[in-house]
């Protein structure tokens, strides 16, 4: 694999990633809408009710919303990188998946830019919700800003990758769109996204552990300090482990060798 | 067929694979020279398309060797795989993009430089009567001029072997004939070699070789003209049924 090849297939799968979610407008709105209900309806029917006390990265009260915006980051990167798995379903389903496979380049290459691409995604979404969060009064750091690009980025790929995985267990689009609703919802809803690990564990000393060996939650909270600023190395940690893991068993899964989908005598991938 | 060429478009020996227990190829060989048009015929789950899956490095062969334009699909599976050109059964255009952005994306893919690209698609377009669609988008195409691109498409990166499967299905008898003269004509001209799937028997129907596939097997093998004289049938077709009725009637007895 030489750098310039290398580098023009990283950019062709960028940009067609790019082109297919501009032209799919309604992709774009449906991405943004989500986070946003959760920001403007959510947040501010349960601010009252939800109160959040000093707990790091924050120095201060925060409002309701304020604690949410990194769960709805996370959301975000979550919906995108299970989409962008399902697009490779649905890819694999119409045949487009194979032209990128019998691509003269290392598999896991492949699979890294893919990733990589819907990440890049991810993240015009991302700051297109903090821009109109910023009006919504959700003001993190300056520095915040940028500072979040590093852990968006290991977070989105570590979503990614695990989308990635559950696609290589999965033949055909409609067992996908089961395998969504099993791990969208449950990684979203048993983590600190919308409520601080510690009122969990005053309500269930169980689904406090869930949500501790939920590895979406590292990543929330991995945002969650980068954007104020600081770094969580721990959360950082696990979410780096659980990229590698992810992503180690995705490339296995599409080795056509070691790989499910022969053995499951399924499509051609 | 075995030419005895190191770097022949295809050459695949001693194939076999199955699916769990259910043996889908045995033992097959096959061999693809430059600038041959040979057809490979079977009936639907005859393992066509799992030969297909195999060749392109999709599935991996549970033994036997593959080598395309002398490069070994195991070994050297960059190279091997940057001497196939494809055409699937099922379309692999992508709807949401136009027909450049569908060329410029495979060519990306295969390290061609933009400046390269541009020049190639243009003549590419050209040469199958397509320069004025370039700009529209996939879903705007009839069936035939999308399999059309695909085929354009399929020798941007200037392929040593071409490798099509059922790549007609769909298509009316005026844009079939139409798409098999085309790709003879790159057999011609750039001395490419075909292996041409297909249970459509006029469509090959002077093949340079055929090899009949029958329950992952490959039963007969020959020149057409010589499978014909040697069967006493006119026609592939006729041969086909002959050929394969005769084998499944042998089986049952």
């Amino acid at each position: 694999m030489n750098l310039k090849h290398a580098t023009n297939c990283f950019k062709g799968i960028l940009i067609r990633e790019s082109l297919r979610f501009l032209n799919q407008r309604a992709r774009f709105f449906a991405a943004l809408v989500r986070p946003l209900v959760w920001l403007f309806i959510f947040a501010a029917g349960f601010r009252s009710v939800l109160g959040v006390s000093i707990i790091p990265p924050y120095q201060t009260y925060v409002l309701y919303e304020e604690y949410i915006t990194p769960g709805l980051l996370g959301m975000i990167m979550l919906f995108n990188g299970m989409q962008s798995s399902l697009s490779m379903v649905y890819d694999r389903e119409m045949g487009s998946m194979r032209l990128l496979l019998i691509s003269p380049l290392p598999r896991w290459f492949l699979l890294l830019c893919k990733l990589l691409s819907g990440v890049a995604v991810a993240l015009l979404q991302v700051y297109v919700f903090l821009l109109i969060a910023w009006f919504w009064e959700v003001r993190p750091p300056v520095s915040g800003y940028f500072m979040v690009i590093p852990a968006l980025i290991l977070s989105g790929l570590m979503l990614g990758a695990l989308g990635l995985m559950l696609s290589s267990f999965v033949t055909q689009l409609e067992n996908f769109a089961g395998v969504m609703n099993f791990v969208i919802f449950p990684m979203f809803f048993a983590s600190s996204a919308l409520y601080p690990l510690w009122r969990l564990r005053d309500s269930s000393e169980l689904l406090y552990w869930v949500a501790n060996l939920n590895p979406f939650t590292h990543a929330v909270e991995f945002v969650r300090f980068a954007l104020y600023s600081q770094i969580n190395w721990q959360a950082g940690l696990i979410t780096l482990l659980c990229t590698l893991f992810f992503s180690a068993v995705a490339i296995w899964g599409y080795d056509p060798l070691r790989g499910f989908l022969p053995r499951k005598g399924g499509a051609a991938v | 067929m075995s030419n005895g060429d190191a770097n022949a478009s295809l050459s695949a020996r001693n194939i076999n694979f199955s699916f769990g227990r259910k043996a889908v190829l045995d033992n097959v060989q096959i061999d693809v020279p430059n600038g041959r048009f040979v057809a490979l015929l079977g009936q639907n789950g005859a393992g066509k398309t799992t030969l297909f899956s195999i060749i392109t490095g999709l599935y991996a062969a549970h033994g036997g060797e593959i080598r395309i334009g002398g490069h070994d699909l195991r070994k050297s599976t960059q190279a091997a795989l940057g001497a196939i050109g494809v055409v699937f059964q099922r379309p692999t255009l992508d709807r949401d993009l136009t027909v450049r952005q569908n060329l410029r994306y495979f060519c990306n893919l295969h390290g061609i430089s933009t400046a390269e690209a541009q020049e190639r698609i243009d003549a590419s377009l050209l040469s199958y009567n397509l320069s004025d669609l370039h700009q529209r988008k996939v879903t705007e195409l009839s069936g035939g001029q999308q399999r059309r691109i695909e085929l354009a498409r399929s020798t941007l990166h200037d392929p040593n072997f071409l490798l099509l499967d059922e790549p007609t299905v769909g298509l009316d008898h005026a844009n079939r004939m139409e798409f098999v003269s085309n790709v003879k004509a790159l057999c011609k001209e750039r001395n490419v070699g075909v292996l041409w799937a297909t249970h459509l028997m006029d469509e090959v129907e002077d093949a340079d070789y055929v090899y009949i596939l029958h329950h992952g097997k490959i039963m007969f093998e020959g020149g057409s003209g010589n499978l014909l004289e040697e069967h006493g049938k006119r026609s592939i077709a006729e041969l086909y049924s002959h050929l394969t009725k005769q084998h499944t009637d042998t089986k049952n007895r």
